[in-house]
Formats: C-alpha cells, sequence, structure tokens
C-alpha cells in the first residue's frame, strides 16, 4: 500500500487531497498512467505531466524514478513559494 | 538555525532584536521580508498552500547548503501558510556571517530556493474568484546562478 497525495490544482482536479492505493507500478510513470485509466478526473490532472513535479517520501524526483519501496508519493504543481 | 512553518504572524522585530548578537564571530545581519502584493488592485486574500513534513525538510536542506556554502554563523526562516490579506508579511530569512558578502548571497540564495524549492502553492483570491499562481520560468532560471 502507498499513500498518494495531491496538492493545489492538482487536489482540486482530482477531488481528494489523498488516497491508499495497492499498485504494482515500478516507476512514478507508470503509476500516472495506471491513474490515468481509471477517471477521465485523473486523466485530467494527469494530461501534461511536464506542468507536473512529484516527490517520493518527502523528496522530489523524476518521473521515471522507481517506487520500490516507496511510502508516499506526492503529484504536484511548480511551486510558488517565498 | 531556526525553521517555522506557521499560520500565525511573526513579530519581525522580536525575531531580529537578538539575531546574530552577543558573539565574536558575526559582523553582517542581512534579513528579507516577503509581503502580500496586489498587482490588480483586486486581491482579497493570498492563500498558501503547503505539504505539511516536506516543508520543514525541504526549507532544513536549503538551510543546510547555505550554512555550509556561506559558513553562516546563523539563519531564520518563517514561512507562513493559510489565508493571508494584502499587505501582510508572507515569511522572512535572515542570515548571520563574519562578513556582509556572505549574509547578502545567502539571504539571496535562501529567497531563490524558497521560492521553487519549497512546497508551497500560492491561490489568488479576488472578486471574480479564485486562481492559482503560475510558477515563473525565471524564478527556475534564477536558481542556476548558484
Amino acid at each position: 500500500m502507498i499513500d498518494v497525495l495531491y496538492f493545489a490544482w492538482v487536489r482540486e482536479r482530482i477531488g481528494l487531497p489523498r488516497e491508499k492505493m495497492e499498485t504494482q507500478a515500478k516507476t512514478v510513470a507508470d503509476l500516472v498512467e495506471e491513474l490515468k485509466a481509471r477517471e477521465p478526473r485523473y486523466e485530467a490532472a494527469f494530461a501534461d505531466i511536464s506542468a507536473l513535479r512529484v516527490a517520493l517520501d518527502q523528496d522530489l524526483a523524476e518521473f521515471d524514478a522507481p517506487l520500490e519501496g516507496v511510502r508516499e508519493v506526492a503529484f504536484f504543481p511548480p511551486m510558488t513559494g517565498g | 538555525m531556526k525553521v517555522s512553518v506557521q499560520a500565525e504572524p511573526f513579530d519581525l522585530g522580536a525575531e531580529l532584536a537578538d539575531f546574530g548578537t552577543g558573539r565574536a564571530d558575526v559582523g553582517a545581519v542581512v534579513s528579507f521580508t516577503g509581503i502580500v502584493r496586489d498587482d490588480t488592485g483586486a486581491m482579497e486574500a493570498l492563500e498558501l498552500e503547503h505539504y505539511p513534513g516536506m516543508t520543514e525538510r525541504a526549507i532544513a536542506g536549503i538551510v543546510d547548503q547555505a550554512v555550509e556554502r556561506w559558513n553562516l554563523s546563523d539563519v531564520t526562516v518563517i514561512h507562513r501558510h493559510g489565508r493571508l490579506g494584502v499587505g501582510e508579511q508572507i515569511m522572512m530569512v535572515a542570515t548571520a556571517a563574519r562578513h556582509r558578502v556572505a549574509a547578502f548571497e545567502a539571504a539571496e540564495f535562501l529567497m531563490d530556493y524558497l521560492k521553487s524549492r519549497a512546497p508551497f502553492w500560492k491561490k489568488e483570491h479576488g472578486p471574480e474568484g479564485t486562481s492559482w499562481v503560475a510558477a515563473k520560468d525565471e524564478d527556475e532560471d534564477a536558481l542556476k546562478r548558484w
């Protein structure tokens, strides 16, 4: 089981802040494909992954990163702090 | 070192009053304060969402890099989240170093990295509704100079 978290407009588009899921996905990109296949709202949120960032266990990562051993995956738009 | 991610306002004067003082290795203190600005004249509030846990971790990592690179004696970073009014303080950084060049540069480095590597997202509230603030290419480009 992994926790999948969504922030900002990704959270709004999908309609929930986090969910637990069982997945066989090997990489972040595989997980994205799995989510997109679920429902149109996921497809809309992940339509352009170049507009998204991903963090694995709270560290920024790439979409081709492996998911093995990861407990928390978060998807969000580029950050606007400061 | 102090890192705080909080909804509450902070007291800039109190934060800076003793910062970097009372020690022999500090010759310079620089501080920066970010304020909610209204470019359109119609903004009602700025809402900041963040990623609890990762936010603190990301800021601590950025602070560690700055301390090591500029040999800082002390750093304070306070960043607010939640709903903020126009003119309110959003965040502050303060750096203490032996010389001013290090204190200034480290403060700029911290600001550049907090802007695009700390997981905050800004949303503007106005009479027409709400809109997420898009990250700017120049903010990402600003990281390259470091």
